[in-house]
């Protein structure tokens, strides 16, 4: 079979196969980023993607474009040098959820608090995947992990409300089975000016779903698909069908100074070029 | 034209020379005593284009420093004490992707939190091993104002020439020092820039070495050749590998790469060795000591001379062993409690009895002291 | 030239370290070689204040004050530290309201009214450092005052120009009257 058109203009097909277990929605996500990419017409030399550690950050080699697979936690950090240095630069971050809320949590909040113009995709699957299925930052309470064989006694981020918090301007949920909307969201982000972040649901039934008795990799997409609902009809729901439901859309949206631009105003002003 | 006559502190001249050197970008924390470092760079970086941040930790400021120079920009980050306990991991990250990068330490007294505004030189061994796993290492350590600055100048060149990070470790009583230094003009002192590969081409084997390459061209972003960075072993496409066949080219690669070039790093200052009887072994702030006591023995007659190691990491091993063959007695003074002594017994294989004289209290060790300490050791006391 | 080794002290603000600063860039402005350290830290915010400043004729190795040529002490404090075990032909510089409690070794002591002259005659008590600046050179006879006034005006804050003027002549009127 001959490869998507997708694949081959963006894709390093001679790194495939990825590394992915059967029935992950890391590829879902992954494929996406390039569609939102495609779509928006951005120039691959132009592009950078930059990821941490974990399964989501392998994307990059899969992906061809500039790609940079950093250190664990540090890949907004790495970013922010690229970004800073040259901010003609359009720059994506893939991380995943222990990547960005734990480990990276710090900076995460810092370039959100900057409004630093880097589009943030959290391939959130609520687990330490490639370490074989730990509890993460965002792993339910009362969930199962390898570190919590007794049921999880910590309370979950929610992502987003921590980057809006911290001054992020833009803020998206979608899910791995919500993919049209996905990758509007993923546009939308990219073209954002300022910091944006995509919190990607994404399922790992490998590591989360055996734990939790959460089925295969096909069930879990349908669990996203009937416990997920779009933002917009969440708030006209009543109360009471609200219960167990879980939310996607847009989520924040707002425009503030951004810190390249606004540092490059005090070289321009150093320099006499204003 | 002549030169610029000024007085300069350490840490400024640190700044200074990094301008001369054409870096564009400071990343890094606040951390005494390094913290003029961040202040000067955050005064000057803009007005010359170039780009100051200051991040969240000291990881952030490595990190994005590494991110700025995958970029394509010459960069910079520096710290003290803990700060260089918490870059570890991404100096290796760095010696492993590749990636040319100058970090200084402005060591003070350790561990911990230590002696945050007094000097040590105890940062010796972790400047070499601190990270996880094997990698090479290329420190310089200057005595001097004056020569802080050309160092910092030199950890660029190096860094560029090896695609490798390259350390400036220099200490507290450098880094506040103001002294007179004599400024270099603009052409007088070397600099080694990117070697990038052609724009506008993807290079399939960007790792591959090409005749004449020391190391790959570096592919620059934005540039066309879209090429991937990564921390885990990588083959000559790049994209990651975990063959141990592989493992094993590339960790010579980047071991080979400084060891078999040794000659161009390793920099040393003899200074009365000729007829020397006892020689110490020094480095940095530590070697106007050592030098303060060379004369006064030398006033008394007693025929000590000083090796002074400008380039700490790779050590200075062909000068350590030849001095070894001419003195019988060895003193490593060094502001910590027996560091760089590990490394000079090791080079001397027992050719010549070696002897650590240092401590790492913050209290610069006095020149009358390591007179003394020749004396006791001219009469066999010690 | 002998090697010249001046520690200068006080409290945090006073400006000792801005002296040796002005010091050392005069000897430089003059061909020689200086340098100039400090103690750094929280003792430079408020507590005990130390400069140092070495000048001579060749490079300066050992980058610390052993035997001071001169001590200058601006506060009681100070003085109780660092007045003491001076060399015997040391110039010791107090302010006059010090009260010297150890046997400083030397007898060569200038007791000058430097913060009440800094206050009541330039007017400005953040001029001590210059009015000290300008005595220390008065009795070591270092930089002529056109030397020094030219350091001066390179190191301080544009505005303050005639006043650190007049703190330079205070200082040097202060030796002038000294008596010993």
């Amino acid at each position: 079979m001959e490869p998507s058109k997708l694949i081959q203009e963006y894709f390093r097909d001679a790194n495939l196969p990825h590394i992915w277990c059967p029935g992950c929605s890391h590829g879902i996500v992954t494929r996406a980023i390039t569609k939102a990419i495609d779509e928006l017409g951005m120039d691959k030399d132009n592009t950078v993607i930059v990821s941490g550690i974990g399964c989501s950050s392998r994307a990059p080699g899969y992906m061809a474009f500039n790609t940079v697979h950093t250190t664990h936690g540090r890949a907004i950090a790495f970013a922010t040098g690229i970004k800073m240095s040259k901010p003609e630069l359009d720059v994506i971050v893939i991380t995943g959820d222990g990547d960005a809320s734990a480990i990276g949590g710090n900076h995460l909040i810092h370039a959100a608090r900057r409004n630093i113009d880097l589009t943030v995709i959290v391939f959130n699957n609520n687990i330490y995947g490639m370490t074989g299925g730990q509890y993460s930052p965002t792993t339910p309470t009362d969930a199962f992990g390898t570190t919590a064989p007794y049921g999880n006694i910590d309370q979950p981020f929610d992502i987003l409300k921590l980057a809006e918090g911290a001054g992020a301007t833009y803020t998206a949920r979608g899910t791995a089975y919500h993919t049209k909307q996905l990758i509007s969201y993923i546009s939308k982000a990219i073209k954002h000016k300022g910091f944006s972040i995509v919190d990607a649901i994404s399922v790992c039934p490998t590591y989360y779903g055996r734990r939790n008795k959460s089925g295969s990799g096909v069930q879990m997409m349908v669990w996203l698909k009937d416990n997920y609902v779009d933002v917009k009809v969440y708030d006209k729901l009543p109360e009471e069908k609200r219960a167990g439901k879980f939310v996607y859309g847009e989520f924040y949206e707002q425009e503030r100074p951004e810190y390249t631009a606004e540092y490059q105003k005090i070289i321009d002003r150093l320099r006499g070029e204003v | 034209m002549s030169n610029k006559i000024t007085l300069m502190q350490g840490n400024e001249a640190c700044v200074q020379g990094a301008l001369y050197a054409g870096y564009r970008f400071y990343a890094g924390y606040p951390i005494t005593p390094s913290t003029e470092i961040a202040e000067l760079s955050a005064t000057e970086l803009p007005k010359v284009g170039g780009k100051f941040i200051q991040m969240e930790d000291e990881i952030g400021g490595i990190a994005a420093a590494i991110g700025a120079s995958i970029a394509g920009t010459k960069s910079m980050t520096a710290t003290s004490g803990p700060g260089f306990s918490l870059k570890q991991e991404n100096i290796g990250y760095a010696a492993m992707a590749q990636i040319p990068l100058v970090i200084v330490n402005v060591m003070r007294g350790g561990p911990s939190t230590g002696l945050p505004t007094q000097s040590a030189q105890a940062d010796i061994m972790q400047a070499k091993y601190g990270s996880h796993g094997d990698y090479p290492m290329i420190a310089l350590s200057p005595m001097s104002v004056r020569e802080t600055f050309d160092l910092t100048v030199r950890c660029f060149n190096l860094a560029e020439k090896y695609r490798t990070p390259v350390m400036l470790m220099t200490d507290e009583v450098i880094g506040h020092l103001r002294e007179r230094v004599v400024v270099p003009e603009p052409g007088e002192l070397e600099i080694i820039n990117r070697t990038t590969s052609e724009a506008g081409v993807l290079r399939p084997r960007p790792y591959e070495k090409q005749p004449g390459e020391i190391v790959p061209a570096m592919s620059v972003f934005g540039d066309g050749n879209r090429a991937h960075t990564t921390g885990l072993f990588y083959n000559e496409t790049g994209f990651p590998s975990n063959s141990t066949d592989n493992a094993k080219i590339m960790l010579e690669r980047i071991f080979n790469k400084v060891y078999d070039n040794v000659d161009d790093i390793v920099q040393v200052e003899e200074f009365e060795l000729d007829d020397a009887e006892i020689a110490f072994v020094t480095f940095g702030s530590t070697s106007r000591v050592v030098k303060a006591a060379v004369k006064a023995l030398r006033a008394e007659g007693i025929k000590a001379g000083m090796l002074r190691a400008i380039t700490i990491w790779p050590s200075p091993e062909k000068q350590i062993r030849e001095l070894a063959q001419k003195v019988d007695h060895i003193i490593v003074a060094e502001q910590n409690m027996g560091q760089y002594v590990r490394e000079v017994q090791r080079i001397v294989e027992g050719q010549a009895r070696v002897q650590h004289y240092g401590r790492g209290n913050g209290d610069l060790i006095k020149p009358q002291e390591l007179v003394a300490l020749v004396k006791e050791v001219e009469h066999g006391t010690k | 030239m002998k090697q010249l080794e001046l520690r200068l002290t006080g409290s945090g603000g006073q400006g000792v370290i801005m002296l040796g600063v002005i010091l050392a860039e005069a000897a430089i402005k003059k061909g020689h070689f200086a340098i100039q350290s400090q103690s750094y830290g929280p003792e430079a915010r408020g507590g005990a204040s130390k400069c140092e400043v070495i000048i001579g004729s060749e490079t300066i190795d050992y980058p610390k004050v052993q035997q001071p040529t001169l001590l200058l002490a601006l506060t009681q404090i100070a003085a109780d530290k660092y007045a003491q075990n001076l060399p015997q032909d040391a110039v010791l510089i107090i302010d006059d309201s010090i009260e010297l409690i150890n046997d400083p070794g030397t007898e060569n002591i200038y007791r000058l009214p430097i913060l009440v002259t800094a206050r009541d005659v330039v007017r400005k008590e953040l001029t001590a450092n210059i009015v000290s600046l300008a005595a220390i050179n008065q009795i070591l006879g270092l930089f002529s005052k056109e030397e020094l006034l030219e350091a001066v005006l390179q190191r301080v804050p544009k505005g303050t120009e005639i006043l650190n003027q007049r703190a330079v002549e205070a200082g040097i009127e202060l030796v002038q009257n000294h008596v010993g």
